[in-house]
């Protein structure tokens, strides 16, 4: 099969890729890019392990071709810490004890951010349907919901 | 091996009980952490698995002569790449046989043969090139049918152990069991009110996210390494080694990070087949299994059907406790009947009791552990018999547990008698806890539920190695899957008195360190916790003795405090306190490295309890329960890192929210499991809960220098049984069948309206 060329942003740098036209966003993130904070957990877009932004959407890449990303931009967990600073989710996370194995973390992190970007002052029912399409097995989201609070409180005391 | 006398138990603790963040959070944060699937090397080929189509099939002829022509294709295994290396060993037997199937396909999902590939297309394409001549036999996957005289036979080699005369025909009833004490048939005569109730449970799959995925990397010469993620790497080498017959030294096993396992991980599944492929194609592969894969083909729990019978007196003392266990562990022997029933009626204080477990095969994938195996569906029946006597005697609920509770000293039903056991305080904590006091909605009911969980040593290994900075490389060899490295670490540093964070923990792999057992049991905390514990105190004495030599003096005159080296007393000498970073600086030339080592069969796990609370909320147009509130009580002997104890507490609880409400293996009537996906086996999502809430109790187990007890398992084992009571109770009609979905408990209520 012959490839396709795809030219995109992610995390804010230019990424161009050759990929196959039955490929999927995931597995060009992981299989050709080395981007692997994207976990595979279902591949029918019911787990959310694979969560990523798609021009700001919130995203399962496993639902999505890898050559629909073409021209468009593309924010995954590996940019959501800006140098040695983690972004308050991600330190929230780290306080509350929100994960457990942590394979399921990369995605609910980045739905997180997707819904603080909409939602500043989500309720806990916003959080916990925000987070509804992230599959967690073992903390029981308790303490995920409390992290997600607690980061968009801080964030809007910033 | 008991804990010597010199190990007390500590009870003044400066860093064990608190809350530090853990030594692999910030690589879980931002997506650096390496779990099963992120591993690649170079020249890496795919490996993809062909399975049966069919829950029931003599392997006639399998023809892979086309698919060997594919371009792209470097290695084809069938069970004819898999001689038998069992040399006897049954269970190994089994293990071989589920790996890759042998004359008959028994359950569909069975691996039938695997390809490696230069890409997922080309083995894709291989597969359906493999030609497989079946011939298909009726089949079987529910107990009951099971167990009937004429069923579909899996096995003509199975005759029930445990009867006596041992039956002469073959059938699907594996095993008999039987645990209790005193005379029950004497017992029921003196109970005035008896309710017998009969149960049955749907099969679940512990559901973790990450599917299993292994990178192999097998030479001519025999020399390996696999990359997996697993509950114990020295189990997947042991046994890999085995059935492929390979030396177990040339064999090194590395454990990823784990996405989750719960019990699901801790035997082998796409290993041995990897390793096949590699060492035929002599090139790396890499195998990950898909979702349906996960579902079809690796290890769900059992389905169950339970009968109990509990009798008490009208005062509400139990008189006799009967229980008969049928549980299907899929196509091979080893269904957990074994723990339900031992752990049937473990919560109480019983003269008579008797709890009778059946193991079943049936055509489904081969059941694997699911935390606290087998223990949560017989705490179902159970449990639910517990509440519905307590309404009949005008009880509270929870004063007719409080009145039967097993105690220290209680001859448990299935033998010990407890030691100090942690069963009474949940439930006085529980009937103090603001939660038995708030008012109920409309629609809305409440319902508890007591459990109980065994808890495991097993065969631990650790090393301490001190740098000459001052830190500590602490190696332990049981897969972190919740935060142990955080706690191995707490431990490591309330030893040697050193800052939690001049501690490293790493996840040895098979070739640095001694055998481990598996990560299961509830056991890491306790068994790998005290082996970390004990490798500090041999740190330690050799810390002491080097500073000794410097000072001159006997070994015997330096003591240990909070991390510095002390002459014993006013006559051991006049010397300021040596550091562990000053003692270690000086390792070179006082004799070499400073290290600890800890080798043991771990005893002593302390068992464990819990009582959980439920509030549930049945929309009786609908059928729909909604959890409004949930409390979990549970001893931890010792929370060394407590909000990952919770985390334990509150997951085991959502676990059992689901297999209670929604999760069930559907068949259909070819055999054919019908939800293999997240869609239609629906896990909780995080809209479905509330918050969890928990109490950690601390009641010490005797048999850790901390008193720590395993935490992990407990808290699966109540759920199901308060969840049912608090359904039961908001809908008025007792519900006897899990998964409790709308449309079971919209009949429930019609058949109940009439």
């Amino acid at each position: 099969m012959s490839g396709i060329h795809v030219r995109t942003k992610i995390n804010g740098d230019v990424v161009e890729y050759v990929c196959d036209g039955d490929e999927t966003l995931l597995d060009v993130l992981r299989n050709r890019l080395g981007l692997t904070g994207a976990k595979e957990g279902c591949s029918t877009g019911d787990c959310g392990a694979c969560s990523v932004t798609l021009d700001g959407r919130l995203t399962c890449s496993c639902l999505v071709l890898g050559a629909e990303a073409d021209g468009a931009e593309i924010g995954t967990i590996e940019g959501m810490a800006k140098g040695e600073e983690l972004h308050p989710l991600q330190r929230k996370f780290l306080e509350h004890a929100a994960l457990q194995c942590g394979i399921c973390t990369p995605g609910i992190l980045v739905a997180a951010k997707a819904l603080l970007d909409h939602n500043p002052k989500p309720t806990e029912t916003e959080v916990r349907f925000g987070l509804a399409g992230n599959l967690c097995r073992c903390t029981g989201y308790d303490k995920i919901v409390r992290a997600v609070l607690d980061a968009a409180q801080e964030m809007r005391r910033a | 091996m008991p804990l010597d006398s010199t190990l007390q138990s500590k009870r003044d603790f400066s860093v064990v009980g608190t809350r530090p963040l853990r030594p692999d959070g910030i690589d879980k944060v931002t997506g650096r952490a390496r779990f099963g699937a992120d591993a690649v090397a170079p020249g890496m080929l795919v490996g993809r698995i062909l399975r049966s189509p069919h829950a029931h099939a003599r392997i006639k002829k399998i023809d892979t002569s086309k698919a060997e022509k594919l371009a792209g294709v470097k290695a084809i295994v069938t069970r004819a790449d898999f001689p038998d290396h069992t040399d006897g060993d049954a269970a190994l037997y089994d293990v071989l046989y589920n790996v890759m199937a042998r004359e008959k396909a028994l359950y569909e999902g069975h691996a039938v043969a695997a390809v490696a590939a230069v890409d997922a297309r080309v083995a894709r394409e291989a597969l359906k090139l493999i030609k497989i001549d079946y011939e298909i036999l009726p089949h079987v996957t529910d107990v009951d049918e099971a167990m009937k005289p004429g069923a579909p036979l899996l096995h003509s080699s199975i005759f029930t152990d445990g009867v006596e005369p041992k039956p002469k025909k073959p059938s699907n009833i594996v095993r008999r069991y039987e645990f209790g004490h005193g005379d029950v048939a004497a017992g029921f005569k003196k109970a005035d009110i008896i309710v017998e109730r009969t149960f049955k449970t749907e099969a679940t799959h512990q559901g973790y996210i990450e599917p299993h995925a292994c990178l192999a990397n097998a030479s001519p010469d025999g020399q390996a390494e696999l990359w997996v993620c697993t509950q114990g790497h020295f189990m997947v080498r042991d046994t890999c080694a085995r059935l492929l017959g390979w030396d177990i030294s040339k064999l090194r096993v590395t454990a990823s990070e784990i996405g989750g396992g719960f019990g699901g991980k801790t035997t082998v599944f796409i290993e041995p087949v990897a390793l096949a492929l590699s060492r035929k194609a002599n090139r790396p592969v890499k195998v990950v299994m898909t979702r349906e894969e996960v579902f079809k083909a690796s290890g769900p729990t059992a389905s169950t059907s339970v009968d109990v019978k509990i009798g008490v007196t009208k005062e509400g003392r139990i008189t006799a406790a009967d229980a008969t266990l049928r549980y299907q562990g899929g196509a091979f022997a080893g269904s957990p009947v074994e723990f339900g029933a031992m752990s049937a009626f473990a919560c109480y204080d019983l003269e008579n009791v008797r709890a009778i477990g059946y193991d079943v095969v049936t055509n489904r994938p081969k059941q694997a552990a699911y935390r606290a195996p087998g223990a949560p569906m017989a705490a179902f029946a159970v449990e639910s018999v517990m509440e519905e006597l307590a309404k009949k005697l005008g009880l509270a609920p929870i004063d007719f547990r409080i009145k039967n509770a097993a105690r220290e000293g209680t001859h448990s039903s299935y033998g010990p008698t407890y030691g100090p056991i942690g069963l009474l305080p949940t439930l006085e904590k529980a009937k103090q806890h603001p939660h038995f006091k708030a008012p109920l909605g409309p629609n809305q009911g409440r319902g508890m539920a007591c459990g109980f969980w065994f808890n495991f040593g097993g065969q631990t290994c650790v090393s301490l190695n001190l740098n000459n900075d001052g830190t500590a490389a602490l190696s332990v060899g049981t897969p972190d899957i919740g935060g142990s490295r955080a706690s191995m670490c707490l431990m490591a540093a309330e030893e040697l008195g050193i800052p939690y964070d001049k501690v490293r923990a790493i996840v040895a792999d098979t070739s640095s360190l001694g055998y481990n057992d598996v990560t299961d049991g509830s056991r890491t905390t306790f068994a790998t916790g005290m082996a970390t514990i004990l490798a500090a105190r041999d740190a330690i004495k050799k810390l002491t003795a080097r500073a000794a030599q410097i000072w001159g003096i006997p070994a015997e005159a330096v003591t240990w405090e909070k991390g510095y080296a002390k002459p014993a007393g006013a006559n051991a000498g006049n010397f300021p306190p040596m550091s562990l970073a000053e003692i270690a600086a000086q390792a070179g030339a006082t004799g070499g490295p400073i290290a600890g080592h800890h080798e043991y069969s771990a005893d002593g796990a302390g068992v464990s309890f819990a009582t959980h609370i439920c509030d549930a909320e049945v929309d009786p147009e609908t059928g729909a329960t909604k959890i409004v509130r949930y409390t979990v009580l549970q001893d931890a002997g010792k929370a060394v890192h407590p909000s990952y104890v919770e985390g334990q507490f509150q997951g085991g609880a959502v676990q059992g929210i689901g297999w209670a409400l929604n999760e069930e293996y559907i068949y259909g009537k070819d055999g054919r499991l019908q939800n293999a996906g997240f869609l239609d086996y629906r896990i909780p999502v995080c809209s479905d809960l509330p918050m969890i809430d928990t109490v950690i109790l601390e009641i010490p187990n005797p048999g850790h220098p901390y008193g720590v007890r395993g935490v992990g398992e407990t808290s699966i084992v109540p759920p199901l049984a308060a969840i049912a009571n608090a359904v039961s109770a908001a809908a008025g009609v007792r519900l006897t069948s899990l998964p409790m979905s709308p449309p079971k408990i919209l009949a429930a209520l019609e058949a109940h309206q009439g």
